[in-house]
């Protein structure tokens, strides 16, 4: 099933600018793994290597916040990946 | 002897290279991925021309980039360090990389890096792939060298590497919440190396291993000596004793002897600098008294000698964090030192006369020295 990943601007240089990228999954972690295969070093970027999202790092399905990446996702979905960019 | 030099700074937001053929010109490259956060530059003296770099952004995560070209362009590692996957609730996972270091002379391709929370890792394939060092990363005293509410402000480090340029086998590391480690089998075993170093924070202030060892300096011409700038002090130690001597105690006493680094001068084993910082109190970490200084010993830190021509008199809060603060190899030996203000400042007479020869960068982590 195809789902849309939708790329924030601090990720788009991994994706030569593309702000959606579409891939066949049925998790969110498949929807990364199918994002990273494409475009490599992208999923480290949000996803550490324990599987957790980056503290300050925001992973939506749809409207919904995502708490845990082995969710299911539905055809259709848009996977939102979204950076707090705080600080001074 | 050529004089053509470059530093390379990280700063909290981006890396710029200097460069200068006679040290005294410089010319400005950068910003090099403006906005993100730089830990450390380091070429590669074994092809005086892979740039290796730390870096991390907000908060995405950490990574390793490389330049073959002088820092025009740069490649990601397709794996950067990351410790291996566990079910456990303390799983670690790399905050940042905060150190690189190029492996010995006789392994080109390898590079070492250190991280927060404290981690070795090892690349063998130029800084494309990287490994968890397990011999140090799962060992059975882990979690006692590196506790997990250990730690600076940015996080717990494994903030340097140094190895025997005699024996690969041999090398040390430096952490913040450990003190010191030894190995001399290639990382595959590791004990503290922390006798008579102090730790003020603990009721035995004088423990095996707890310490907080801001840097080491190994000298080039006798890698027996080694000394270190401390939380708690400033420390030489001579292998193969096992004991440090705390030097730092012959420093003037309303300066004392707390700072980021310790230099070795390239080819006189009992020359060495200091940049201390204000330790009292509520540790300020500014310039003692708001006047910035060099100290120097040329005589294994029996005795310390001011340096401070050219800095500002007075008024000047400035601080120098650990790996911001260089010497080059060459003829008389120039030092470097970024401050978190964005200033570079140097000198090309060995700590003589002090210039500033760069100023408005963020607020820089990390100057490395390398020939050009």
């Amino acid at each position: 099933m195809t789902v849309a990943v939708a790329i924030p601007q601090q990720l788009r240089s991994y994706t030569d600018g593309a702000e959606r990228v579409r891939v066949e999954a049925t998790t969110i972690d498949a929807a990364l793994r199918a994002v990273d295969e494409r475009h490599p070093g992208l999923r480290f970027r949000v996803i550490d290597e324990q599987g957790r999202v980056r503290p300050h790092m925001r992973v939506f399905v749809n409207n919904v916040l995502a708490r845990d990446i082995r969710a299911g996702v539905s055809p259709g979905d848009e996977i939102y990946l979204f950076g707090a960019l705080s600080g001074g | 002897m050529s004089q053509a030099t470059q530093l390379l700074i990280g700063t909290r937001k981006g890396a710029w290279i200097y460069r200068s053929d006679d040290r005294k010109a410089w010319r400005v490259q950068g910003p090099i991925f403006l906005g993100h956060i730089i830990n450390h530059i380091v070429q590669d003296p074994r092809d005086g021309r892979t740039l290796m770099m730390a870096a991390k952004t907000g908060h995405l995560g950490p990574t390793i980039f490389r330049s073959h070209d002088g820092g025009e362009t740069w490649t990601e590692a397709a794996t950067p360090p990351a410790f291996p996957p566990s079910d456990a609730a303390n799983a670690r996972a790399v905050s940042h990389s905060f150190w690189v270091e190029p492996g010995h002379a006789s392994e080109p391709g390898v590079w070492w890096a250190g991280a927060s929370p404290p981690g070795l890792f090892r690349s063998a394939d130029g800084g494309v792939t990287w490994e968890s060092v397990e011999g140090f990363n799962a060992h059975p005293k882990y979690w006692d060298w590196c506790p997990e509410d250990g730690g600076t402000p940015d996080g717990a480090l494994l903030n340097q590497i140094v190895i025997d340029p005699r024996d690969k086998d041999h090398m040390y590391i430096a952490t913040s919440t450990g003190g010191v480690f030894e190995t001399l089998d290639y990382g595959r075993s590791w004990a503290p190396l922390n006798k008579n170093v102090e730790a003020n924070f603990f009721p035995d202030p004088y423990p095996e291993y707890g310490q907080d060892a801001h840097y080491l300096a190994l000298c080039a011409t006798n890698p027996d000596r080694l000394y270190q700038q401390n939380h708690c002090g400033i420390y030489r130690v001579d292998r193969p004793s096992d004991a440090w001597t705390r030097i730092g105690k012959a420093m003037p006493e309303e300066i004392g002897d707390i700072g980021f680094t310790i230099l070795a001068h390239p080819r006189d084993a009992d020359t060495a600098w200091v940049f201390p910082m204000d330790g009292s109190d509520v540790w300020p970490r500014t310039s003692p008294g708001g006047k910035p200084a060099v100290y120097r010993t040329q005589d294994a830190g029996q005795s310390w000698s001011r340096q401070d021509q050219g800095f500002p008199a007075e008024q000047a809060w400035f601080t120098v964090k650990r790996q911001a603060f260089c010497a080059d190899a060459q003829t008389p030996v120039g030092l470097y030192l970024g401050a978190t203000n964005g200033e570079v400042w140097m000198s090309d007479d060995e700590g003589g006369h002090w210039r500033r020869i760069g100023a408005h960068l963020p607020e820089i982590y990390s100057v490395v020295a390398a020939p050009l």
